[in-house]
């Protein structure tokens, strides 16, 4: 049985984080990718495709990269922010029950709305689930965050479900 | 880049086209500096010993990305990613590095994926899409789904 200090972060907010669209973050990124594909780099190629501007790729702004001020969802409690805070309080507490490392489980997108450089993103995330689950190595705990970007527009972008998994 | 692929050109059961990539430490920095996972898993070997996982691992968002790039590479240009899933199942391991920029030999691993279903609802064309990432062993380690929309040609 997991603690109430645990289970209390089910359905917890952990904030909103608003973070710009750089055209050499994107580049970068797919520079890390080792993905050539021009809508990321070629602006007069992106400019007469059907997204008018360069994009991102699909899955650019998900977890970790929209976790602003070089945060990882690892975060210790003690750090100032907003996005992760929960999570981090939650990590801490996971730790104190007996679950110290943690692995990155898998994800989930529903994408809504194209990228684009320049965009003002705004991503609120929400702690869907805290489960417990027995497995061959001992017990894992999986925890769920569904996170749901809008752009300045107020339009859609995505919808993401990620799962950490702590052992 | 590779002709527009339309949804008439797509059958059930066809392979997506496979996409290989290698990961090395060199790339690990690289993806941590983008993506702001800066989590010392992936780039530090001797905290790497320390959390159960031996050496350093890849990350699971890199893995993610590849096979994104599996999906944006086929569909083409006007295609549309709709939906995407991935699994973190087995853990992989980068190649180490013998120059500054030329890694040692290893493992190369295989972004694939074939088509499952095709569906439309009104004049939106989807395919739905088992992928998977494989190691050098043709192990799979990182199984997921994708939707994506594709042109019609009327």
């Amino acid at each position: 049985m997991l603690p109430e200090a645990v289970t209390k972060f089910i359905g917890a907010s952990s904030g909103t984080t608003v973070f710009e669209v750089e055209k050499g973050a994107i580049k970068k990124f797919a520079d890390a990718v080792d993905d050539p594909n021009p809508l990321y780099w070629d602006a007069e190629y992106a400019r007469n495709s059907r997204y008018g501007s360069l994009i991102t790729p699909p899955g650019f702004f998900g977890w970790p990269v929209h976790l602003a001020k070089g945060q990882t969802f690892l975060r210790s409690a003690k750090q100032e922010g907003t996005e992760s805070e929960k999570k981090g309080e939650l990590t801490t507490e996971l730790a104190k029950a007996g679950y110290p490392r943690n692995l990155d489980g898998g994800i989930e997108y529903e994408f809504f709305a194209p990228v684009r450089a320049g965009d003002i993103l705004c991503g609120s995330s929400r702690i869907k689930d805290i489960i417990e689950k027995k497995g061959t190595t001992g017990t894992l705990i999986f925890v769920i965050t569904e996170t749901t970007y809008t752009n300045q527009n107020g339009v859609l972008v995505a919808q993401v479900r990620a799962t950490a998994i702590f052992r | 880049m590779a002709k527009q692929l339309y949804w008439e050109d797509v059958k059930e059961s066809d392979e997506i086209t496979p996409l290989p990539k290698i990961a090395t430490t060199r790339m690990l920095v690289k993806w941590a500096g983008a993506s702001g996972d800066f989590n010392p898993l992936h780039y530090d070997g001797t905290f790497a010993a320390t959390q159960g996982v031996g050496k350093p691992i890849v990350h699971g968002a890199l893995k993610r990305q590849w096979l994104i790039q599996l999906m944006t590479d086929w569909m083409g240009k006007e295609g549309i990613l709709k939906k995407f899933s991935c699994r973190y199942r087995a853990m992989d391991h980068p190649r180490a590095m013998k120059t500054m920029f030329e890694e040692t030999d290893g493992e190369t691993w295989w972004c694939k994926g074939k088509v499952t279903k095709k569906h439309a609802e009104g004049d939106v064309h989807y395919v739905d899409c088992d992928i998977w990432l494989e190691n050098g062993k043709g192990e799979v380690t990182t199984p997921g789904s994708a939707t994506v929309i594709l042109p019609s040609k009327g």
